[in-house]
Formats: structure tokens, sequence, C-alpha cells
């Protein structure tokens, strides 16, 4: 990249071995400061069901899933969860952090030959896979992937195998979406 | 000792935390190109490793750091989140969420990055994964048995595999350095890139290093707990180490008057059909595991409040006490010749003739006082437990 480049458009990416250190790092910490991992999908189940329990308060008292899931939080709002805040924290850190770095600005990314309804119903159908396979899997990538993989759980790992297998088994099917 | 939740950091205190945590979580993610689904989905193509490589080094030196923090006695691993392990749920849920990173481009941390940036595709994700979320709810009953079935416990990958941690971790690093290596190798082909003459740059060189140091650390600072178990099988040493030692009488004595007196505590290190037979007031059951767990020592911190252990015989006391002196605890006594040696002269006291001396008297006074009452004290006190059930683990997961 030359010079030009770099003071118009957008910053380079950190380098992965030196983020991935800084990762594991935090990851550390937070499990020495709260005992936990890093998580992203128990946010997405939190505002779900807050969001249900407003609609349809009788609905959520009705249902299972529901019951286990008050049962499992405790006591307040399911809002005030852990996750729910860190990953406000997400939003907001990879908000500056776009800003640092130029990168700010709508915008619809899709592979080469795809087009945009393409991309919107791949992205949708992605979310709601991720929906379930999330819960099924008891985390995604982060909750049960890494956090799992830095505790050494053999029902994180396990999760983290099945996720890339799936991905690489799957990705030729769907090659046309990205090359 | 680690975690600091709900101790040192209250548990509203955890929440900012919580978004602290979040923003460096978010900042690292965005800064490493997490923020964009060209670059993720490269990992299936070939054509971009870079979620690889982060995923991998974060994973590697989390899980370092863990077992470091662990091996210096900073961290109960008793207490951390382990995911719980229930078989086909995890394989099929991997499945369907490695379908949906091909379909989707993201996965629920990724597209929370990219959204905050403005990346349209990520937004309507996020839409989708509300929505799974919902159909999950809705279809429990659907999924339920296979949610719930083979659950394993909370196994970690070397107690499944039979392996030591270590060689677990060992093996993990080697997969992981073989993996970049050969990433690298494939995305030169996939993008048509001539071979890169190999370089010491800062990043190899500065992981390298940490390495080395972290080998050096782990020999020259053995693991403690194994350090002072070793060191507790050395006879002599146990037995000429300096600790307060209580007499029989003067334990007799602490029983006696322990309803008005609050600077004595027992740690029980009988085993435990023992301790529910014949337990003594303010008593404790313990074990030495209990002694490098952070819920129990923390009886051991009380000011101003002397512990005694006592066991079977002097030698066990002797042991756990030196352990945990070993430890940093202070005010820490043993009963001299154990729990027998406390029946023998004061229990099954037997006044043996006609004393002899005055103070031969004394104590043959004190004893068969002691006699009548302790027992019924015994008799009285119901047993506490043990502190096992204290130890509860934080609550985590997705």
């Amino acid at each position: 990249m030359n010079g030009a480049k770099v003071s118009s458009g957008p910053k380079p990416y950190m380098n992965p071995y030196l983020a991935g250190v800084l990762l594991g790092i935090l990851l550390t910490a937070t499990i020495y400061i709260t005992g936990r991992g890093l998580g992203a999908s128990g946010a997405v189940k939190a505002v779900t069901a807050t969001a249900v329990d407003t609609l349809a308060p009788s609905h959520t008292a009705a249902t299972r899933f529901y019951q286990e899931y008050g049962k499992e939080h405790g006591e307040g709002s399911p809002l005030k969860n852990w996750l729910v805040f860190e990953v406000a924290g997400v939003l907001l850190g990879a908000f500056l952090s776009g800003l640092i770095s130029d990168r700010l600005g709508f915008k619809l990314e899709k592979g080469p030959g795809s087009t945009t309804r393409t991309r919107l119903y791949g992205a949708i159908i992605g979310g709601i896979l991720w929906g379930v396979g999330s819960q099924l899997g008891r985390g995604c990538t982060s909750g049960a992937a890494l956090s799992g993989l830095a505790v050494m759980s053999t029902g994180g790992i396990l999760t983290m195998a099945s996720i890339f297998a799936g991905a690489y088994a799957f990705a030729w099917f769907f090659r046309k979406l990205w090359i | 000792m680690g975690p600091l939740v709900p101790d040192i950091i209250s548990n509203n205190l955890n929440f900012i935390m919580a978004l602290v945590i979040g923003i460096l979580f978010g900042m690292i993610l965005e800064q490493a190109g997490f923020s964009t689904s060209k670059k993720l989905v490269g990992l299936f193509y070939g054509y971009d490793f870079t979620v690889l490589r982060v995923f991998f080094t974060a994973g590697i030196v989390a899980m370092t750091g863990v077992m470091g923090l662990k091996h210096f006695g900073l961290l109960d691993i008793n207490l951390v989140y382990i995911n719980p392990t229930f078989l086909w749920s995890a394989i099929i849920g991997g499945l369907v969420m490695g379908l949906g990173f091909v379909l989707g481009g993201f996965c629920p941390g990724t597209s929370v990055c990219a959204a905050a940036i403005g990346k349209l595709d990520a937004m309507i994700f996020i839409g989708g994964s509300f929505i799974g979320v919902l159909i999950f709810a809705e279809g429990y009953p659907v999924f339920e048995g296979l949610y719930k079935a083979k659950n394993l416990g909370n196994p970690r990958i070397f107690e499944t595999f039979n392996i030591p941690e270590t060689m677990f971790a060992f093996l993990m690093t080697l997969i992981a350095i073989f993996a970049f290596l050969a990433v690298s190798v494939i995305e030169r082909k996939v993008n048509g890139l001539e071979k890169e003459p190999f370089r010491i740059d800062p990043y190899r060189a500065a992981l390298a290093a940490g390495a080395v140091v972290l080998v050096v650390f782990s020999l020259v600072f053995t693991d403690k707990r194994n350090d002072l178990l070793k060191k507790i099988e050395d006879r002599a040493f146990v037995e000429n180490y300096k600790l307060r030692e209580i007499s029989p009488d003067q334990f007799a004595l602490c029983i006696m008057r322990m309803e008005e007196c609050d600077k004595f505590q027992i740690f029980d290190f009988r085993d435990e059909e023992t301790y529910r037979k014949m337990s003594f007031p303010k008593s404790t059951l313990f074990t030495l595991e209990n002694l490098f767990e952070k819920e129990p020592v923390k009886l051991l911190n009380i000011k101003h409040r002397t512990t005694v252990f006592i066991a079977d015989d002097e030698m066990t006391e002797r042991k756990m006490a030196v352990v945990a002196t070993e430890l940093g605890f202070k005010r820490i006594a043993i009963l001299k010749g154990g729990v027998n040696e406390f029946s023998r002269q004061v229990l099954d006291f037997a006044s043996a003739g006609t004393p002899g001396s005055k103070e031969e008297e004394y104590v043959k006074r004190f004893r068969t006082k002691a006699k009548q009452l302790i027992p019924v004290i015994i008799e009285n006190n119901k047993p506490q437990g043990g502190v096992k059930k204290t130890q509860k683990r934080v609550i985590g997961g997705c």
C-alpha cells in the first residue's frame, strides 16, 4: 500500500497475530475478573425475551422456554444481563474503532457475483440459523467456541469444531455468494 | 484470588466492567477486520485467513493465561464457568451455525461490530438472529429433546481424553502453529501470490519470546499446589516445621469455654463419617483441597481468630497446617497428639492412683470435669457440615 492511499482511505487492519494476542489477554482478564468468558448470542436472547415479554406477557408466562430462561436468569429485567452490557460495549467499541480508522459509512457488502437481493436473503437466513444454532450450541463463536477453548471445556471445543466443520462442508454449495 | 467478582468487584460494578470489556472487545474485533463479511468468509474459500489467525492466537493465549493464573494460585478454576457439554446439541447446533456462517457471512459478535460501522448486511443479519431465537423459543417443545439430550456435565477436554492439562495445551499450540503455516501457503496459492521470503518480523519475534518466557517461568516457578504437596511428603520437614501447638488440656478448655469465646475456630480434617459422629462446636469439616479454594479459605482470613487444625493423628494436622502456613495464612495452631491423643488423655481419662503433687491433682480434677462436660457439648453440637456446598460456579455462557 503506498503512502497516498493510507492518508486518504481507511487505515489498514491490525496485524492478525497482534489482534489475537490482545484478544487473548482481554479474555484472560475477563475470566480473572468475572469468572466467565466473552459472549454475544446471549444478548440476542435477552433482548428477544424482553421484547416478547413486553408485547405478550401472558404468552411468556405460559411458554416453557421463557419460564426456564427466567428461572436461570433470576430476578429483574432480562436486560439487566452481563452480556447485554458487554454487547452494548462491543457496539460502542467497534464504532469508535471505525471512527478512528475511517471505516464508517453505510454499505452493503456482497461477493462479486452476488446480487443485493441474494445478499439480503443470505444475511437474514444466516442470522436465523445463528439464532437457532447458538441456542442449541449454548453459545456462539465467542461464548462457546472462544471462551470454551480458553477454559478447555469439552462442549465448547466440540461446538467450535462443529461450527468450522459445518462452514467448510457447506461452503462449496454457496460459493457463488462469495467468489 | 480470582475471580474478583463478587468480592472485590461487586455485582453492580460488574455491569460497568461488562461495558468496558465489551468496548475493548469491539475495538479489537473491528481493528482486526472482523467488521466485513468478505474478510470473514475468506476463511472458507481460502483467500483470507485473518479469522483463523486471530481466533486461534486468542484461544491459545487465553488458554495459557488461564492455566498460568491457576499455576500461580491466582485463580480458583472451580469457580470459573465451564461451558456444559450436551453432546448432540453441541454438534448439531455447531453445524447449523456453520451453515449460517457461510450464508450470512457473519457470526453474532462480528455482526454487531459490522453493524456499528454501518454495514447494512450486518443489520439484516442481526434482525435474522432475533427471528432465529424467537423460532427456537416458540418451537422449544420440538427442540427440547435434542437440546437436553446426552448431558455429560461440565467436563474439560483433557479429562475427556484423560491426558494431562498441559499436554492438551501443548498439542493445541502445535496444531495452531501448523495451521498458521498451512493457511499462509493456501492463501498465497488462492490469491496467486509469490512466496514471500521468510523474515523475522516484530510479531513473530514477540510471540516466540513470549513463549520462551512462559516456559522459563513455569519451570522456575513451579506449580504452587504440587510444590506444597511434594513438600509435605518430607517427614522430617513437616516434623520440624515450627507450628503453634495446643495441648489436649488447653484444647479441652477451649471447647468448654467456646460458647463465650469467638477467638477460636476448628478445622476438622477427619473423614466425614467420623465428623458426623463427633464434632466440636465451631468446627468446620475441611479437606486438603479446600485449602486451595477461594470460598473455604475465607474462614481463615477472619481477623483475630485462631484456627485449630485437628485430625486423628498429629502428622496429618501438621501437614495441613504447613500447607496453610505456606499459603500465607496466619494464626494457625494444631492439637498436640491429634484427636487420638486428646481422646486418650481427656475423654477416656482414668485417674491412676493417688496424685503425687498438687499439679497432678489439678490435672486430675480438670480432666474429670472435662470428661463429663465435653461429651455433652459434642452431643449438643449439630455438625455444620463441609464447606464444599458454598463453592458456587459463576453463571456464564450465552
